[in-house]
């Protein structure tokens, strides 16, 4: 699936077959060796993170779950 | 006034499988209005909790009543949020989704949790709702009405998508495999090549080293 950020694909991509990898084989199971995935997502953050700077996506400062407070 | 939904769908799969196809969802024939997915945050909680932020890029219709009440420039995507908890030890799957963009016109707010179906614990089961409102004046009620009848649309092609993915999981090989393959296939011709070139350059200057001698 495409990034936002038409650049961080490739990131993207990778660091998503090394996670789905991780969450089926390790994180189910409740095996807590450590994330191998870790180096990939810094990669991929800062080309995503930059992207969405440069399109002004309004994320900053939006609180996890934010809306599902009050319900 | 917000307009609110409840409804409760079963998939046909444990539910490791449709965690697993949770992340794996995008694209699927069912899923063409939506156009990027990203993660913009990720962490493992010290009670063991996967908890996650997706963004995602979709196409925003606007029903045509409304098209003329509304500036020429609207964007013609919307962004949403997806934060999410998994948690393994209790088996379930929490989702809320909303819009951060268009929150004016309309915000489609939605909350799921995924988990064992009672009756057949092979089975999982998705309680899902959402809380729709608009905050145009005169018009709120109408987009509303939209907003609800739309939603149940995307949600019967979020439960088609599922089903695809989870079928594709369970086929011969999870594609994420072939994916593997392909890629150590082209790591390995890389490799073929860069040593081909480093045969080259010694063989270069060797000769460079005859010619001098």
């Amino acid at each position: 699936m495409n990034s936002v950020g038409e650049g961080c694909t490739e990131l993207k991509r990778e660091y998503d077959q090394c996670f789905n990898r991780w969450f089926a084989d390790k994180f189910l199971k409740g095996d807590r060796s450590g994330d191998p995935c870790t180096e990939m997502f810094k990669k991929y953050q800062t080309c995503v993170q930059k992207a969405i700077k440069d399109k002004d996506i309004p994320i900053d400062g939006v609180e996890f779950m934010g809306p599902n407070k009050e319900k | 006034m917000v307009k609110y939904f409840l409804g409760i769908s079963v998939l046909k799969a444990s539910w490791d499988q449709v965690f697993i196809a949770f992340w794996q969802r995008y694209p699927n024939p069912y899923s063409k209005h939506v156009l990027t997915e990203d993660i913009l945050f990720r962490e493992v909680t010290s009670d063991n909790r996967l908890v996650s932020r997706r963004l995602l890029t979709k196409t925003s219709r606007v029903p045509r009543w409304a098209e003329r009440y509304l500036p020429a420039n609207v964007a013609r995507c919307a962004y949403v949020i997806e934060d999410s908890v998994v948690d393994p030890q209790s088996r379930t799957l929490t989702t809320f989704t909303w819009n951060i963009s268009h929150a004016r016109l309309m915000t489609v707010e939605e909350r799921c949790v995924y988990g064992m179906n009672r009756e057949n614990g092979s089975w999982t089961e998705i309680k899902r709702e959402a809380w729709i409102s608009s905050n145009l004046y005169g018009l709120s009620r109408g987009i509303q009405e939209f907003g609800l009848a739309r939603f149940k649309t995307s949600v019967s092609k979020t439960m088609k998508g599922f089903e695809y993915v989870l079928a594709r999981m369970q086929g011969e090989s999870p594609s994420w495999t072939l994916v593997e393959t392909a890629k150590e296939a082209r790591g390995k011709a890389k490799e073929t090549a860069l040593a081909a070139r480093e045969k080259a350059k010694d063989l270069a200057s060797q000769a460079q080293k005859k010619q001098f001698v």
